[in-house]
């Protein structure tokens, strides 16, 4: 019990941790697909140097996405063997589909962006721009498709029995397109989309708000503000159907992500709530029969509750509901700030207003918040399922591990991503206060002139 | 159907080939690494660590392609590994997230203790990656005690033995070689006069090292040497090894620094190649009873109908890589300058 634990507490930490980068190098790739092409298109100085900014940024995100996935590629079989032996035929190929397509794609071709302006043309570097971000799509194409095979398991059969049973692919592309996997992956590319539009978006705000860097501020808001717009609407029908294909397959799920404690006929949605877990009852505002409409189109369709399942089976039904309430809270505050915001700039007075262009700056946790409850509602959601309906958490652990390494390795990761955080933060914040300009282009780095002191101080 | 015709055999192959260009490639910029600290400018420092500077993140995504390479076509193989070698994996994870953020940092500030911090980092962290590397290899051809259910029936000290901690330390003597030949091949000037100093002491430390290396698995590991008996021709590629690595002094001798970094190249392919020969069709040897409970390409593979998909994947695949890999590095040839862009 405690190594499953654990593992399940490391495995949280790691990929949280983890998943902070992708979607940002996801969104701001599309961005930078985007300026380049402007800067191809007119061959404007300014796109120019927007588009070296926002690589500089992204180098960041994708640098720590790098070196958190590392950890992710071998934890499945540090803590999770009996796991990874059971589904390591059906799995596997998608990581290996990952490593051979997306990863040598976007390592490959970011030398390029990043230390190519000078020895490649604009033409080659924009595609190179392209395969990076074309790259950052496949690596999420491939884990997502891993993913949700796990949720809505399809394409295999189960050879063996006990210990060595294992699935094994029977149709490759029934195993890629399982039920969910395209809404799922969907869902996710827009939500990194967000994420990286909203990166845009408050650092764009800042220099506003700061007056520094004007027309690249202004020019950089509105492409943030047009990818967000764009997703933000997307991610609503995306969000809408991928909760209708929990309902169809994985129903224990949508129960608990709407504590519905007893199955019912024209269920209520509940906005905002709280669980009473102890008696098993929802306290909130309701609409009734919303649950029932979204779900299934007809407002007296009946709703599956936890009744129908074993209350060993049932997720962690609070912790499970609030996340997927706060991934939806998210969405409304992002769909309000951006068209609070394209209000405004229409009237003429979004630059005058300080105050929402602070909130602007903020914004940028909002996608962040959101994807990670998503997420964890979603991954809570499949208890007690490693794969749903096929094999327990409980069982896909390793047997050679123990509870003192576990916690020795979350220790230790523990130490390294706080650390490695403050980095992240404080580096960011050195390329925000650096800003576009590169006027050094010159000399041998931003601390050229330096270099001699720090010689001396030796 | 022949051996060398049958998917395992193929995604053995696939496999051994990513780990090989991983080497290669990762090799150097790890023995980069290595060498940071001996030299003490920091301009000097900056340009050893811009030779590496595009390519080091794409080398090791080798490793992480490996990775999913064994997750793919030997699930068995990936999880026991993973799971016994829990130690030494963590340590190896840690040690690569340290030396990209180190990477990434150290000339970010000027001040002299913030780089020399970070220039400790990377270089240790170097150190970490190959040494573990190279003890995981040495318990794979050693063997590891396992029991009926493919899981690892040991303790963390059966990992830590002699013979596996010679091969750490071959490990880190080779890509050290690797590295400071690399650094001859992209410097010029004064600093390329300088390597020169260093690249003999590390040719003849690798070279001690082989010599003990060779001896020790020819005693203690007699299996590894089972098939090339068995199939003379194999003898080629220990013969092809000796001359690579008898060429690498005479071209430095000469001035040949290309191609003393190609002989050094085909010494790693060779080596790989020795230890891929040797182990077949063993992946992970059942030190307790090598017979029954090893785990061979054959008893550990994924479904046939999953090798025919990966064996499609790397057929696509593996073209398109080696062939942007080597387009990228043709548009990053040359002597390394530094500029505004540099690490």
């Amino acid at each position: 019990m405690e190594v499953e634990i654990l593992a399940r507490l490391q495995f949280a930490l790691t990929i949280m941790f983890h998943y902070i980068y992708p979607p940002l190098s996801i969104g701001l790739g599309l961005v930078m697909v985007i300026v380049e092409a402007l800067y191809l298109k007119t061959r404007e100085a300014r796109y120019l140097q927007m588009a070296k900014f926002w690589t500089k940024i992204f180098a960041l995100t994708f640098a720590m996405g790098v070196a958190t996935g590392i950890v992710m590629e071998f934890e499945f079989g540090t803590n999770w063997s009996t796991y990874s032996r059971y589904v390591g035929d059906v799995f596997g190929s998608a990581l290996a589909a990952e490593g051979v397509f997306a990863f040598m794609l976007e390592s490959g071709f970011l030398a390029i962006l990043l230390f190519g302006w000078d020895r490649v043309g604009p033409k080659l570097h924009f595609f190179a721009t392209l395969m990076v971000a074309l790259g950052a799509h496949f690596s999420a194409i491939w884990i997502v498709v891993a993913n949700a095979w796990m949720q809505t398991p399809a394409g295999f059969h189960i050879v063996g029995e006990g210990l060595t049973a294992r699935a094994e692919i029977t149709d490759f592309w029934g195993m890629v397109f399982n039920p969910s996997s395209m809404v799922r992956l969907g869902h996710t590319l827009v939500g990194a989309w967000l994420a990286g539009a909203f990166l845009v978006i408050s650092i764009a705000s800042y220099y506003l708000l700061k007056n520094k860097y004007v027309e690249f501020a202004k020019t950089s808001l509105k492409i943030g503000l047009g990818v967000a717009l764009v997703s933000v609407f997307l991610q609503l029908w995306l969000g809408d159907q991928s909760a209708r294909i929990a309902a169809a397959h994985q129903p224990a799920k949508i129960a608990a992500f709407e504590a519905q404690y007893k199955t019912q006929k024209g269920a209520p949605l509940t906005v905002l709530g709280y669980v009473d877990t102890k008696n098993q009852k929802l306290v909130g505002i309701e609409i009734p029969k919303l649950l029932s409409f979204l779900l299934f189109g007809d407002s007296d369709a009946e709703v599956k509750g936890l009744d129908q399942f074993p209350e060993k089976d049932w997720p962690n039904v609070q912790a499970v509901f609030q996340t997927y309430h706060l991934m939806i809270a998210t969405w409304g505050l992002m769909f309000i700030t951006i068209i609070m915001a394209l209000w405004m700039w229409y009237r003429g007075t979004l630059f005058q207003r300080r105050w929402f262009l602070g909130w602007m700056v903020l914004s940028v946790l909002l996608p962040q918040i959101g994807n990670q409850a998503g997420w964890v509602s979603a991954e809570m959601g499949r208890y007690p399922w490693i794969v749903y309906n096929l094999l327990r958490i409980s069982d896909g652990l390793s047997k050679a591990v123990t509870a003192n390494q576990i916690l020795g390795s979350i220790i230790l990761f523990g130490l390294v991503y706080f650390f490695l955080f403050i980095l992240f933060i404080y580096l960011l914040n050195e390329k925000i206060k650096h800003g576009p300009d590169d006027k050094e282009k010159e000399q041998a780095s931003p601390y050229h002139q330096l270099d001699q002191i720090a010689e001396e101080l030796k | 159907m022949s051996v060398y015709t049958s998917l395992e055999f193929f995604w053995f192959t696939a496999f051994v080939l990513l780990i090989t260009g991983y080497a290669v490639l990762d090799g150097f910029d790890l023995g980069v690494g290595m060498l940071h600290l001996f030299s003490k400018k920091d301009v000097e420092r900056r340009l050893m660590l811009n030779s590496i500077g595009p390519v080091w993140d794409g080398n090791e995504v080798w490793l992480v392609t490996a990775g999913g390479a064994l997750f793919a076509g030997f699930p068995d193989v990936y999880a026991t590994l993973c799971s016994a070698f829990y130690l030494p994996v963590m340590l190896l994870l840690s040690g690569l997230i340290f030396r990209a953020v180190a990477i990434e940092f150290r000339s970010k500030q000027p001040m002299a203790w913030w780089r020399w911090m970070w220039d400790v980092f990377f270089s240790f962290a170097s150190f970490l990656i190959a040494f573990i590397l190279g003890l995981i290899m040495g318990n794979l051809i050693a063997g590891i005690p396992l029991d009926h259910t493919k899981e690892f029936a040991g303790t963390a000290a059966d990992i830590f033995s002699p013979y596996a901690l010679l091969i750490g330390l071959f490990t880190t003597a080779l890509f050290t070689m690797h590295g400071a030949i690399y650094l001859m091949m992209k410097t010029e000037g004064e600093l390329h006069e300088r390597l020169r100093g260093f690249v003999n002491p590390t040719i003849i430390a690798f070279i001690i090292l082989y010599a003990i290396t060779t001896i020790a698995t020819l005693i203690y590991m007699p299996h590894m040497i089972d098939n090339i008996r068995d199939r003379p021709y194999f003898f080629l590629v220990a013969l092809l090894n000796i001359f690579a690595i008898a060429n690498i002094p005479r071209c430095i001798h000469l001035g040949y620094d290309g191609r003393a970094f190609i002989s050094s190249a085909l010494n790693i392919i060779c080596l790989l190649a020795l230890y891929a020969i040797g182990t077949y069709p063993e992946v992970v040897r059942a030190s307790n009873a090598p017979d029954t409970l090893s785990l061979t390409i054959y008893n550990s593979a994924s479904s046939i109908k999953t090798l025919k998909i990966l064996f499609l994947m790397a057929l696509i695949g593996i073209p398109l890589v080696v062939s942007y890999t080597i387009g990228i590095y043709w548009i990053f040839k040359g002597k390394v300058k530094l500029d505004s862009r540099s690490y």
